[in-house]
């Protein structure tokens, strides 16, 4: 069961049970939808822009524990930051789950995010960890109102 | 007399059902996944396959390798038989008048899409109107929109109740003289109901409305006579019956099949080309343009003589078996609710737990060597019904066990335990 437990780890669980930033928004800056045709997963993410920083950030929708704990911990990571260190947290976020990391010191340095290092040991699942970064992305360049993971 | 070609391989039927024994012809069971024994129960999805049909498939390309309907040499000729064999075994399993109404196509899918646009072509008109099912799966539901969109039809599609069974009367009422089409599932790969379509296609008929049935899940287990349904078309894959990927048939009626336009153009499906003029070939060839997966034809053929020696009826009753066991031992987990409760249904069982998404479910089975399908099973309008985005499926095939149906409730205890 390790690969397993590496998968389901506490901070996983906890942010699927109780979802932070788990709400709508009204009158948001920038919302997208992004959606998992596959497997149904579909979040919409609402920004608040200040300049250049993510003054707020929300999301509401369903889907698997992966991609619900991965909205929830973005959420909590990317708030007050700004866009730049945003895609760059997301760069960070996409070498981990594809299973690209340098190593244990560059996952140590994520933070939270490193319990999603056990995406790695299972492929189908990348774009399930994926979904919400992918919805993030998309709404920081703001040039779509949905994406989707095919 | 069968004719010499005829090639009917001498069956001996089992007439006891032994599913260890049966285990043992699918090669493919015998592995083990994550270090447990695996339990495959995604046959919905696709079935295995025994090793009579990959040695059939394997012999084809040592001993027979050519191309057919073309050469004068020896393997051409070879080639040739085994393929046409192939079409009239499957002409005789599900008892159609004629090898001529047996199309060899890719799969269901591709059958479909040949009705959709051969007879759709010719036959729909701005105005008109077409049926289908609230339990399509999307290649029942597409090729018809698809075809609709272009020709200014309406699509309308016959309500179900909340086990997953069709209102027949509603139907009834819904057919008038604008309804040019009806296309309907025989087993529901996401909820496991069987629907009458004997009774779909007599009200139909009684209307002069032609009927085709996707037959995709119900041909590995049940016992398809055309004649009898007396269906207009009716379409079927091999792999979900224990054959090959990438080889299905489209059963038609001739006097349908004759009247329709080809569906693609090419070799093999003329009598003569000029640039001025090209006759098309007769039944079935002209439906067959290019050059076939011939491979997946004489594999469909072996698959055939492979079931013709099973006791059918024991195989069936083993299979329902597993359904009602699965039934009511999964019903016991507290948080499980089954989706598609038909009183008729095959051996599908999809469920969904609350509060945990059947992807986690999968993924956490399949660390048990469970393997099942989770999704929306290519029939999204089928999950809205149902207000769900997705369920976990487990569909039993005849070599499965009740001891791997103990494993899987065991591992759903489990993912309600990492849940807990």
């Amino acid at each position: 069961m390790s690969a397993l437990r590496e998968l389901y780890q506490e901070v996983i669980l906890d942010h699927n049970k109780s979802p932070r930033n788990f709400r709508r928004m009204e009158k948001p800056d920038r919302k997208v939808e992004g959606y998992n045709p596959l497997c149904g997963d579909h979040y919409t993410i609402f920004l608040k822009l200040e300049n250049d920083i993510i003054k707020d950030i929300c999301f509401e929708g369903a889907g698997c524990a992966i991609s619900k704990a991965s909205a929830s911990v973005m959420s909590s990571l990317v708030k007050g930051k700004t866009k730049a260190e945003a895609e760059m947290l997301f760069n960070s976020f996409h070498r981990l789950v594809t299973g690209e990391s340098d190593g244990v010191e560059e996952i140590e340095k994520l933070g939270k995010l490193a319990a999603f290092s056990g995406v790695s040991e299972f492929p189908a699942r990348v774009k399930c960890a994926s979904l919400a970064w992918h919805t993030l992305h998309a709404a920081l360049a703001s040039n779509e109102h949905r994406v989707s993971t095919e | 007399m069968r004719p010499a070609h005829d090639m009917l391989t001498p069956v001996t039927i089992e007439k006891s059902f032994d599913v260890d024994r049966i285990r043992t012809e699918f090669p493919i069971l015998k592995q083990r996944v994550n270090g447990k024994p695996l339990a495959y129960l995604d046959n919905a999805a696709t079935s295995q396959k025994p090793q009579v049909v990959i040695d059939a498939m394997n012999r084809y390309y040592l001993e027979e390798n050519s191309n057919i309907h073309r050469g004068v040499h020896f393997l051409s000729d070879k080639a040739t038989q085994s393929y046409e064999a192939a079409r009239k075994k499957i002409q005789r399993f599900i008892n159609a008048a004629s090898h001529k109404e047996i199309i060899f196509v890719r799969g269901t899918t591709e059958a479909i899409n040949l009705v959709a646009q051969s007879y759709g072509r010719k036959y729909f008109h701005a105005g008109d109107e077409m049926i289908i099912s609230a339990m399509e799966h999307h290649s029942n539901i597409v090729p018809w929109q698809m075809i609709c969109e272009e020709k200014g039809l309406t699509l309308r599609v016959i309500p179900m109740n909340d086990k997953g069974e069709l209102f027949i009367d509603k139907f009834e009422t819904m057919l008038n003289p604008k309804t040019k089409f009806v296309a309907v599932v025989h087993v529901s790969n996401a909820l496991g109901t069987i629907n009458p379509v004997q009774q779909i296609i007599e009200i139909a008929h009684r209307r002069g409305v032609p009927v085709i049935v996707d037959g995709a899940q119900a041909v590995p287990h049940m016992k398809v006579d055309v004649r009898d349904l007396d269906c207009d078309f009716y379409a079927f894959s091999a792999h979900k019956m224990y054959g090959p990927t990438g080889v299905g048939v489209l059963y038609g009626k001739q006097h349908l099949l004759e009247a329709m336009p080809p569906y693609q153009g090419g070799g093999d499906m003329i009598k003569s080309v000029t640039y001025a003029k090209t006759t098309y070939n007769d039944l079935p060839n002209k439906f067959e343009a290019g050059t076939p997966n011939i491979v997946g034809g004489v594999g469909l053929g072996a698959t055939i003589d492979f079931m013709n020696t099973l006791d059918f009826e024991a195989a069936t009753a083993h299979e329902h078996e597993l359904l009602e066991y699965a039934t009511e031992v999964l019903t016991t987990i507290k948080g499980l609710r089954i989706i598609g409760t038909a009183r008729e249904k095959a051996s599908v069982v999809s469920f969904v737990l609350e509060g945990i998404h059947p992807h986690d479910i999968g993924t956490i089975l399949d660390d048990d060597g469970i393997a099942i399908r989770t999704g929306h099973h290519c029939a999204q309008p089928v999950m809205q019904c149902f207000g769900i985005p997705a369920t976990a499926r487990a569909s039993f095939a005849m070599y499965n066990t009740k001891e791997e149906i103990d494993a899987l409730v065991k591992g759903i205890y489990k993912v309600i335990e990492v849940f807990s």
